[in-house]
């Protein structure tokens, strides 16, 4: 077990090693001036010094992210069964999620202020800007594969609509759905990050903000490495509850890959 | 007055293909008797499983009646556990509860449908895979698995559309013996597609051939065997002159 577990992350964590050597000697080597881009060891000092701050921001920053992606899953599953409940709801959804998207989000964040002020809501608001569009394609995608045979099946035991949905389409439809998903956990922090960027009292996005102003860079390295471990732990989280809710798919993969035998 | 399980009378129905209308059944006139076995036999692509999507209540016939239990006004969908060529189980399901989806459909309470489900698996030997899903499953365990489905959904009436057509000859001889252990034991009225003449011999109480596109029944034929059924029956004089009859039969109406 452990070993297979070395084998799969191993060579990540080599290359990410050997990535962190190189950039500790260019600096140390004055390849760089030191004061534009800080060693990672400097980095990591930074972080040390600094952690209960930057824990202090991170708690306003993964709460907006958290709170973000639980509505965004909300309302993009939402979406993707009305995308699906027909030709013509689907007409009149699609278009307009699409240009929902071609919105430069990061110019809607100063609006949000003006709105909201500095409240948590235009953070919310940027991170579902970000994350509820994956999750809804991915699950109407998902939808839309069902088997037609499948379906010919239901309604051949009298089965309605909604149970349909329920018993076929709709736990069909999960593994797309948690695609979906993972893209918009990998996305929200830098959605609430964003959302922060242009005013917030605390918060990663805006203490990187501040941190920039004083120049303390190695401090803005920091956060940086903090957000990406966030993001990366949201991932992470994204496919343990998947593996939980998915026995079945992993179950069956796991036959395919490894050439199982089937039972007789 | 005695009364069919199926009697469909004059059935016909095109489909529109573009411009073109592809008359797919003609005139089709069937009937199975209660607790009877019946096979369809025809020609690949010569529109037996429309045939079967009618009966099951999918599509409704362009001409003709088609009655089930003697009923032939109010809708079909529900009236026979209808068992599409795939096994089609739901890879999110264990067997039970594959087992069990029927009776989700009819809104069966959760535990009364499992203990339904188990007498079945135990009744017909699978279970041991209760709890497995059915990607770890055979192809002949899937469709085994798939006709208790159909069987749990409804027992009186079953619409089995090639069932064993993907399976290779031993596993589909062990699951066409199955069927008929199964079939006497819940005293079903069977209705079964297939092109395999042997098969359609070994099983049935009667065989009807249909022809190429558009179907019509070109022959009803009464199997001459004797219950229960066994594989070395296909032996006898009667099931190979029969064979060889049906064989000649339908050979004329294959197209290249």
């Amino acid at each position: 077990m452990k070993l297979r577990w070395l084998a799969y992350y191993g060579p990540a964590l080599v290359l990410a090693a050997a990535l962190l050597a190189i950039w500790e000697l260019a600096v140390s080597a004055n390849l760089t001036l030191a004061q534009s881009l800080p060693s990672p060891a400097a980095i990591a000092q930074a972080l040390a010094d600094n952690w209960d701050v930057i824990y202090d921001n991170a708690i306003p920053t993964l709460t907006e992210t958290v709170l973000g992606l639980l509505i965004s899953t909300a309302l993009g599953l939402a979406l993707a069964v009305l995308l699906d409940f027909s030709v013509w709801t689907r007409r009149a959804v699609y278009p307009l999620l699409i240009v929902s998207q071609t919105i430069p989000i990061v110019a809607l964040a100063p609006l949000m202020l003006i709105w909201f002020g500095f409240t948590i809501a235009p953070k919310i608001i940027v991170v579902m800007l970000y994350c509820f569009f994956p999750i809804a394609v991915a699950t109407a995608d998902g939808l839309a594969s069902a088997e037609p045979d499948l379906l010919k099946l239901l309604k051949s035991m009298g089965a309605s609509r909604w149970q349909i949905l329920w018993l076929v389409r709709l736990p069909g439809a999960l593994p797309a759905f948690f695609s979906g998903l993972r893209i918009a956990a990998t996305y929200s922090v830098t959605g609430a990050i964003a959302g922060e960027f242009v005013g917030a009292e605390k918060g990663l996005g805006i203490y990187m903000v501040t941190s920039t102003y004083s120049k303390a860079l190695p401090v803005v390295f920091a956060t940086i490495a903090v957000t990406a471990l966030l993001s990366l732990a949201l991932f992470v989280l994204v496919n343990l509850i998947e593996r939980l809710a998915l026995p079945w798919y992993h179950a069956s993969r796991a036959a395919l890959t490894m050439g199982q035998r089937p039972l007789r | 007055m005695r009364q069919q399980k199926l009697l469909l009378q004059g059935v016909s129905k095109r489909f529109r293909q573009g411009r073109q209308e592809l008359a797919t059944l003609n005139a089709v006139d069937l009937e199975v008797e209660r607790g009877e076995f019946v096979s369809l036999i025809g020609p690949s692509g010569c529109g037996k499983s429309t045939l079967f999507t009618i009966i099951a209540g999918l599509e409704q016939p362009d001409t003709g009646e088609v009655a089930i239990d003697g009923d032939a006004r109010h809708q079909r969908t529900g009236k026979a556990g209808y068992m599409p060529q795939q096994p089609l189980l739901l890879p999110w399901r264990t067997v039970e509860e594959n087992v069990m989806l029927g009776l989700d459909v009819l809104r069966v309470p959760r535990q009364k449908a499992q203990e339904q489900a188990r007498e079945l698996l135990k009744r017909f030997g699978l279970i041991e895979f209760a709890q497995h899903y059915p990607a770890t499953l055979s192809g002949g365990m899937r469709q085994r698995v798939a006709l208790l489905r159909t069987v749990l959904f409804n027992s009186q009436f079953l619409l089995l559309d090639e069932p064993f057509g993907a399976l290779d000859a031993l596993t589909r001889l062990a699951c066409q013996m199955w069927l008929l252990d199964l079939w006497q034991e819940v005293g079903a009225s069977v209705l079964f597609i297939t092109h395999d003449v042997r098969e359609a011999i070994l099983l049935s109480d009667r065989i009807y051939v249909l022809s190429a596109r558009p179907a019509r029944v070109l022959r009803v034929v009464e199997v001459p065997l004797e219950r229960p059924r066994g594989a070395e029956m296909l032996g006898d004089a009667r099931a190979i002159a029969l064979e060889q009859e049906l064989v000649s039969l339908l050979i004329k109406e294959q197209p290249l």
